[in-house]
């Protein structure tokens, strides 16, 4: 049984959407429940993720030139990997504009901290419960958020130099 | 007492700052601060076509620019759902595992000299050099070489490679043998890596490290042998791991990682299918220049079956050799130049792919494709809309979690050690900033 | 503009170039590195291109003991200030070196983070284009800095991207006004 199938039976209200895209498995769930499916995927044992692999955002805003309407704005995407099985799975979160807020995954995987923190520097998704949410790529005084995609690529914010 | 280990600093790994806690000479806590060289890749990437993004990647680790290259293409070519000729997986596994050895031997060498070893940096990039001539020879470039394409490969292997190849081989074997000679049981380097800069298996796995930090922990995970892409399951390799997860087997499972991959490219040159297939060459051959301007001047009558002679510095990339390294697909790849300019479907086929909106369109959809980086398990995952230029390129980078986890191996240990941690982390900021 | 004195008889002009001879085959450079041309920066530096037949081999790795401050690789606005404050910190005479193409002109980063060009912050002197260059182009450029060296010739303008102009660097404590006045002269 994959492990598509194995959470589709445990949690079927809370995902949305599946599909198995070039042999990629994904599950796209409701927001609230991002850590009630994280802990059943870590502590099953025939599933027994142990690796958080990564965990990153997209910004879905005109997506295909308008043609496609997603829902919300903001999707977070994670990808999750078991050492002993050999066997990944990627879950996806969407996003509202309005509230761009998620539970953490922190203190189940400590790899999630720093992915987060990138999440909320380039996205500016705020990650509830994080320890330290702060910028890690950017320095403070920059203002916005860079990988979004009504951020211009060359609008720049210098500290030293001429202001162009 | 607060430490300020600054952004320039002369461990030559790049711009990394880290704040240390420190009670004496003993690092009580470590604040890491990164972005010092922050590129922003994903983003452009998502301003240029497909084909565009291979500069970028090879921007990233810089040390092993081809694996990032193999990485993207692979990516993309499962996004598109196609597959590449035989030769052309073989030339990818032979160019990425050059550039392994040259990761390698550039985070050996350089944590050797900061420990003081001067002469083992320089025989190792002594060593590197003598790749970097192999890899010019294939590439055209020795460090920044856009050379895969989607879909296959730029110029096929020269003449006289594989000998080539074999010699310089030999020599980076001495020059391994030489380093190994002057540091493995030598007391003070052994001294200041043994026990230095630990971290336990289930702190590694927790924190996500993959690659040779996780390997000296115990864990034997090779994206090669777990998830096996190109032509990894037809060859014959061991995955060296350590035990006790310290700087020392850190060190050791890099130089036997060295030498897997030395025998993978020997491995690689024994099973490569042939190459260029020798077509309908009635035609004479004529110099490329000469081509380009009878086509010009309409005169095409013979130009479907001509050889072109091109300059020593475009081997490889002619119509003979173009259906060995390149899928047989039309709409990704592009036509030889001599169709280019020869004919005008060639023509068409040119301009259909280069020209902005047009070029490569994938179906919409998403896809994470692993490879085994020099330092772990380098992930690409692409969104695409359909259109030419790529929605969202995200990179995993492997030295990311393994940064997160440093002051695990850190707190305990003196100041003077942060010098060979950090060195065996093999941090590039190319790749932990983007 | 010359920072030894305007050379008018036998014994300054002699002497400066002596002083000149000593100064560029004993180069102490502050390898500022941050991302690929390190990599080429290190090939230059070792045994096939070995730099050190210049007088340039052993890298001083603090600001204040250096001449020469190379900036190896990209610089993105987080380091600018980082930058800045090492050129500063560093002792007259002192000569900057721009080596690869994001260090002169940005490269092709055309993006939100990187400095398009260091000489819009600190004076460059000599330009090292190639992404990255190669340690031929490296020794090239060494040889025309030493050129620079021996003449005692120093850059003191930045890159103004609004009027594609040079304008003259503030002045680091206690360094002659002549050269700043003959500079205003020349632009107007």
């Amino acid at each position: 049984m994959t492990p598509l199938q194995r959470i589709q039976e445990q949690f079927t209200t809370e995902i949305i959407e599946s599909h198995a895209f070039r042999g990629d498995e994904t599950a796209i769930i409701r927001p609230g429940s991002l850590r009630a499916i994280a802990k059943f995927l870590k502590e099953t044992p025939e599933l027994d993720f142990n690796f958080l692999m990564d965990l990153t955002a997209v910004d879905y805003l005109f997506y295909a030139g308008g043609r496609v309407q997603k829902e919300c704005r903001f999707e977070v995407v994670t990808h999750f990997f078991s050492l002993k099985h050999n066997h990944r799975l990627r879950v996806k979160v969407p996003i509202d504009e309005k509230e761009p807020e998620v539970d953490t995954l922190s203190d189940l995987w400590p790899s999630a901290d720093w992915y987060e923190r990138e999440v909320w520097d380039m996205f500016g998704i705020r990650f509830k419960g994080h320890p330290n949410l702060k910028r890690i790529l950017m320095y403070e005084e920059f203002q916005g958020h860079a990988l979004r995609k009504d951020y211009p690529v060359n609008k720049r914010q210098p500290l030293v130099g001429p202001q162009n | 007492m607060l430490l300020n280990v600054g952004p320039s600093h002369p461990a030559m790994h790049g711009v990394i700052r880290m704040i240390m806690e420190l009670d004496g000479e003993k690092i009580k806590g470590v604040d890491i601060e990164i972005g010092y060289l922050h590129r922003a890749f994903e983003k452009m990437c998502e301003t240029v076509m497909y084909t565009q993004c291979f500069p970028y990647t090879d921007r990233l680790n810089y040390v092993s620019p081809l694996i990032n290259n193999v990485g993207f293409a692979l990516a993309v070519e499962k996004l598109l759902g196609i597959d590449i000729p035989e030769r052309a997986k073989y030339i990818r596994v032979i160019m990425s595992e050059i550039s392994r050895v040259t990761d390698h031997l550039t985070c050996v060498g350089a944590s050797a000299m900061e420990l003081g070893a001067m002469s083992v940096f320089l025989y190792m990039i002594k060593a590197r050099e003598f790749l970097y001539e192999l890899v010019e020879e294939i590439t055209g470039a020795r460090l920044t070489i856009s050379y895969v394409r989607i879909g296959g490969v730029k110029a096929d292997l020269t003449a006289g490679f594989v000998d080539k190849a074999f010699a310089k081989i030999a020599e980076v074997r001495k020059v391994l043998i030489e380093a190994d000679e002057l540091l493995t049981r030598n007391r003070i380097f052994f001294d200041r890596m043994k026990d230095i800069g630990k971290i336990s298996q289930e702190d590694a796995i927790a924190y996500g490290v993959t690659g040779p930090f996780l390997r000296s922990t115990g864990v034997a995970y090779d994206v090669r042998k777990a998830s096996p892409y190109l032509i990894y399951d037809k060859l014959d390799f061991e995955v060296p791991v350590g035990s006790t997860g310290d700087n020392l087997d850190r060190y050791f499972v890099r130089m036997a990682e060295m030498e897997q991959s030395l025998r993978i490219i020997e491995q690689c040159f024994q099973q490569i299918p042939d190459g260029a297939v020798a077509a309908d060459l009635t035609g004479v051959v004529i110099p490329a220049a000469q081509m380009v301007d009878s086509a010009k001047m309409g005169q095409t009558e013979s130009l479907i079956e001509d050889e072109v002679n091109l300059d020593p510095t475009l081997q490889g990339s002619t119509r003979k050799f173009h259906d060995a390294i390149n899928a047989n697909k039309k709409d990704v790849v592009l036509p030889a130049k001599e169709n280019t300019y020869g004919n005008i479907e060639g023509l068409m086929n040119h301009f259909k792919l280069v020209m902005y909106g047009h070029g490569i369109h994938p179906p919409m959809g998403e896809v994470y494709f692993p490879v085994e980086g020099a330092n772990g398990e380098l992930g690409f995952y692409i969104v695409s809309d359909g259109r030419d230029q790529p929605w969202r390129v995200r990179v995993h980078p492997p030295c990311f979690p393994i940064m997160a986890a440093l002051p695990k191996c850190l707190i305990g240990d003196m100041m003077a050690d942060l010098v060979p941690t950090f060195g065996s982390v093999n941090m590039i900021a190319g790749e932990l900033d983007r | 503009m010359s920072f030894m004195s305007s050379p008018t008889n036998f014994f300054t002009s002699t002497l400066d170039a002596w002083v000149g001879w000593a100064r560029k085959f004993s180069i102490f450079q502050y390898p500022f590195v941050t991302a690929c041309c390190g990599m080429e920066y290190m090939a230059t530096n070792c045994s096939h291109y070995d730099q050190d037949r210049f007088g340039a081999g052993f890298p001083r790795f603090s600001p204040r003991q250096s001449d020469v401050l190379f900036v190896v690789g990209t610089i993105s606005h987080k380091m600018a200030p980082v930058l800045k404050t090492v050129h500063d910190q560093m002792c007259e005479p002192k000569w900057v070196v721009a080596f690869g193409v994001c260090t002169c002109t940005g490269g092709f980063y055309d993006n939100y983070s990187t400095v398009m060009g260091i000489d819009t912050i600190i004076p460059v002197d000599i330009y090292i284009p190639g992404c990255p260059p190669r340690p031929e182009n490296v020794l090239d450029g060494l040889m025309k800095l030493q050129e620079k060296i021996q003449k005692g010739e120093q850059s003191r303008t930045l890159y103004d991207p609004r009027t594609k102009l040079g304008r003259p660097a503030e002045l680091q404590g206690g360094y002659s006004i002549e050269g700043h006045i003959k500079h205003i002269d020349s632009l107007s």
